[in-house]
């Protein structure tokens, strides 16, 4: 099979047994990587106890997988997968950097991980030698420690392993935080200092399993290609198309940080009370010229290399170092909590990265506890002394470390911000469910849809199997570049969705260059997508075991979204209910549910999903 | 007939956005892979946002040739790059001792020396570097000592990745950088 490397490592923690697993060509063909195959191999292990398995037990399975695309089409990534423990479903998580490279130049594909190692471990990956080590050293450490310190181990043990092959470039690291150690529900996998999988909490699913860091270098070369002559071509193609595009290069996503809010009033401001503001304070302009101190950064094969890293210079938060905040921990890690400048900015959003948290889930929750302190369902001393005023940069980045640990309100808050609300619910004897922004217990990306000036719509999280992961919304029509559908590809492919915008079909054309699949859109969007939604859409609804979600009640916006506007060129705007429902019902229809959004027998039939049609039947028609 | 004019490959790391593209263009070019480890030229990123493209200075005096114990290694008259000869070089290692920067490094499969050869005088790292954009690598004229009587001391840029990393993130990050390697 061209593209892949043709195997996959099977470790199981708890009897430290590795062993390599291989996929027939048709499952490939089928689930492609990434996502698909994730969602397949859950499916196939799990799917019959599905609602008893616990997203932090011993029996949740990790699944890290890159794509047969993952190197070749330019910004590789790869997926960090398994039963989530925000959605208790699927999500298939993607994260930049070098370890799918190292992994697929070690010979493999992805790591399959299941059971949980007696004490605090690592594994490292060199070549075809797997070992599972001690990782006591760098357990309780944050992200910046612990990359060091593996960094500089990683070399020193190649170097010691093979001392005549020359200066070791160092090794590629995901590892998690204190707070994926501590099974905070909103960690993330981390890579570098500030790339993350955020989506879906399986920091958290590291952490349960004892597994603080995972350790690759891969000295062969990326596999083989059908045609490596049209890959070159087409990389050349798809590279000099983003060198056109100098403006995201220039800005990557941090321009939105104002525009997002300025423009099109869709930005999150104290816990989503506004979508506006006009704060210049906070303008691109200011983060480039005060805080950017390498203007273009980026991970294996980008042509765009969207990020910056920053570093505030002066003030109380002066020394704080970053990459330079993308939109979306602009949003949550700053309008969200009212904080408005560059260098509070970068200092909070390096804090969160530290500590291993998901700047989006986290900045959502810190914004929601924010709101109930100015409501005073939250008090001072409810949170441990800390006084939560809009603002206070200082007073946000304690309760992420209390967070962290789990310390006081800490330990409910680290729940996420749905089950968090759904806690102090009870605790307070007051309803505060309509102040929480979620969608199937993931905080919703910073893209509002009460203006209707943003790429979301009203079904975008309401029925997406990813929940409230802006990064694959559903859009009807299905077959449409910005569907659901469509991002099923770039998670399974595995690679950077933003170096498509320009060229949206040479994707196809990248797919049969590299593993001679003629898979069209055709084919993947009345067929081979649709597969992989309707089985990540039935690990969705069988959920479990905390939480079980109906689609009637919980295929829904947050009610915030159905309360206008207040302020802004788009005030008063907000979700028509009759609307969504419309919506709702034409969405459900092009996916092929039924009227009470679950898969019908006919459309898993002819996706020859019998099986899960079976369970479906049994458990939730 | 006026000497033949040597290029050579100006690296500016503060500009370098770790894309490894040079990397890729680089085995592509000498390998017809995409392969990191046998690239002539790697990114090392012993700290985040410190990206150091690593490759040879072609410096004066040639340590590595006169390390070499086989006469694998020799000069380039036309572009003044160190050349290999894959079948008299044993791997044996002794030029990257000699190399005050470690630039060789040993093919992963193969036993022989990896060292850069300019791609015979259009290196391919530099072209895809500017046609990205970023401009971390750039081709100049070095400066010849038989018309201008002295030449650069292009052995300072013969450092370690290490070495040039601790200096580095000192201009990144201040003095917060010292404790980030």
């Amino acid at each position: 099979m061209r593209g892949y490397a043709g195997k996959f490592i099977e470790v199981d923690l708890s009897t430290e047994n590795t062993k390599n697993v291989t996929f027939d060509e048709n499952v490939l063909r089928n689930y492609i990587g990434g996502r698909g195959l994730a969602t397949k191999i859950l499916w196939d292990r799990l799917g019959h106890q599905w609602e008893n398995v616990d997203p932090l037990g011993p029996e949740n399975i990790l699944l890290i997988l890159t794509g047969p695309l993952t190197g070749f089409f330019p910004g590789g990534r790869i997926c960090v997968s398994g039963k989530s423990p925000q959605s208790n479903g699927v999500i298939g998580s993607t994260v930049a950097g070098e370890f799918p490279i190292e992994l697929k130049c070690a010979g493999y594909d992805g790591i399959i991980i299941t059971g949980k190692a007696a004490k605090p471990s690592y594994l490292l990956i060199i070549d075809s030698q797997i070992e599972i080590r001690d990782a006591s050293h760098v357990w309780g450490k944050n992200g910046k420690q612990t990359l060091k310190l593996l960094t500089k181990e990683g070399r020193e043990d190649l170097q010691r392993r093979f001392p005549c092959y020359g200066e070791w470039k160092e090794p590629a690291i995901l590892y998690i935080g204190p707070a994926g150690e501590n099974k905070v529900r909103m960690a993330a996998v981390m890579a570098k200092w500030t790339h993350a999988a955020g989506y879906g909490g399986y920091g958290a699913v590291m952490g349960s399993k004892n597994l603080k860091a995972l350790v690759a270098k891969g000295t062969g070369p990326l596999p083989e290609v059908d045609d490596i002559e049209q890959v070159k071509a087409l990389i050349d193609k798809v590279s000099e198309e983003c060198y056109g595009d100098d403006a995201f290069r220039r800005w990557g996503t941090g321009a939105a940080g104002y525009e997002v809010g300025a423009k099109s009033s869709s930005e999150p401001v104290r816990n989503w009370q506004e979508e506006w503001h006009n704060q210049q304070s906070f303008g691109v302009n200011r983060f480039e010229q005060r805080v950017w101190i390498k203007r273009c950064w980026g991970d294996f094969g980008c042509p765009i290399t969207c990020l910056k890293i920053a570093m505030s210079k002066v003030g109380p938060f002066k020394g704080a170092i970053g990459d330079n905040p993308d939109y979306e921990l602009q949003a949550y890690l700053g309008t969200n909590l009212g904080i408005f400048t560059p260098e509070e900015n970068v200092y909070l959003s390096s804090v969160i990265d530290d500590l291993g948290l998901c700047g989006i889930q986290c900045g959502n929750l810190l914004g929601f506890a924010g709101e109930l302190y100015q409501r005073g369902i939250l008090t001072k001393k409810d949170l441990s002394g800390i006084e939560l005023e809009w603002g206070d940069t200082k007073a946000f980045a304690a309760l992420a470390e209390k967070i962290t640990v789990r310390e006081g309100i800490g330990d409910v808050l680290a729940e996420g911000s749905y089950r968090a609300a759904l806690r102090i619910q009870k605790m307070k004897g007051k309803n505060v469910m309509q102040y929480v922004v979620q969608e199937k217990g993931v905080a919703l990306g910073a893209h509002g849809i009460r203006s209707g000036e943003d790429y979301t719509t009203d079904i975008s999280y309401a029925c997406s199997v990813q929940a409230g992961d802006h990064t694959s919304v559903a859009y009807e029509p299905i077959d449409h570049g910005d569907s659901e559908l469509t991002m099923i590809l770039h998670d399974s492919g595995v690679y950077c969705w933003f170096n498509t915008f320009e060229l949206p079909e040479v994707k196809w054309d990248f797919i049969k260059a590299v593993t001679g699949w003629e898979i069209g859109p055709e084919e993947w969007y009345q067929t081979t997508a649709l597969r992989i939604l309707h089985l990540q859409r039935a690990l969705l609804l069988l959920g479990g075991p905390d939480i079980r979600w109906k689609p009637r009640v919980h295929d829904d916006n947050p009610p915030r979204f159905y309360e206008p506007l207040p302020s802004g060129p788009y005030a008063g705007k907000k979700v028509d209910r009759a609307e969504f429902e419309q919506s709702r019902k034409e969405y459900y229809q092009a996916a092929g549910w039924d009227e009470n959004g679950i898969p019908k027998a006919e459309v898993l039939k002819r996706l020859g999903l019998e099986e899960v049609d079976k369970v479906l039947e049994e458990k939730m028609r | 007939m006026s000497p033949q004019k040597h290029i050579w490959i100006v690296r500016d790391y503060l500009k370098c956005s770790g894309c490894r593209k040079c990397e890729i263009a680089c085995s592509l070019f000498h390998e017809n892979r995409i392969w990191p480890e046998a690239s002539r030229i790697r990114v090392f990123m012993l700290v985040p946002g410190a990206e150091v493209p690593h490759l040879c200075a072609q410096c004066e005096g040639y340590p590595c040739v006169e390390s070499c114990p086989v006469d694998a290694l020799t000069v380039s008259k036309k572009t003044g790059a160190v050349q290999v000869d894959k079948e008299k070089c044993t791997g044996c290692g002794l030029c990257i001792g000699a190399c005050p920067g470690r630039v060789p490094h040993i093919h992963p499969t193969e036993q022989y020396a990896l060292i850069c050869d300019l791609c015979g005088g259009k290196p391919r790292c530099v072209e895809v570097c500017q046609k990205g954009k970023w401009g971390a690598l750039r081709v100049v004229f070095k400066a010849d000592e038989r018309v201008s009587g002295r030449s650069r001391a292009y052995k300072l840029y013969a450092l370690t990745p290490e070495e040039i990393t601790r200096d580095l993130i000192v201009n990144l990050y201040g003095e917060a950088g010292e404790e980030l390697i």
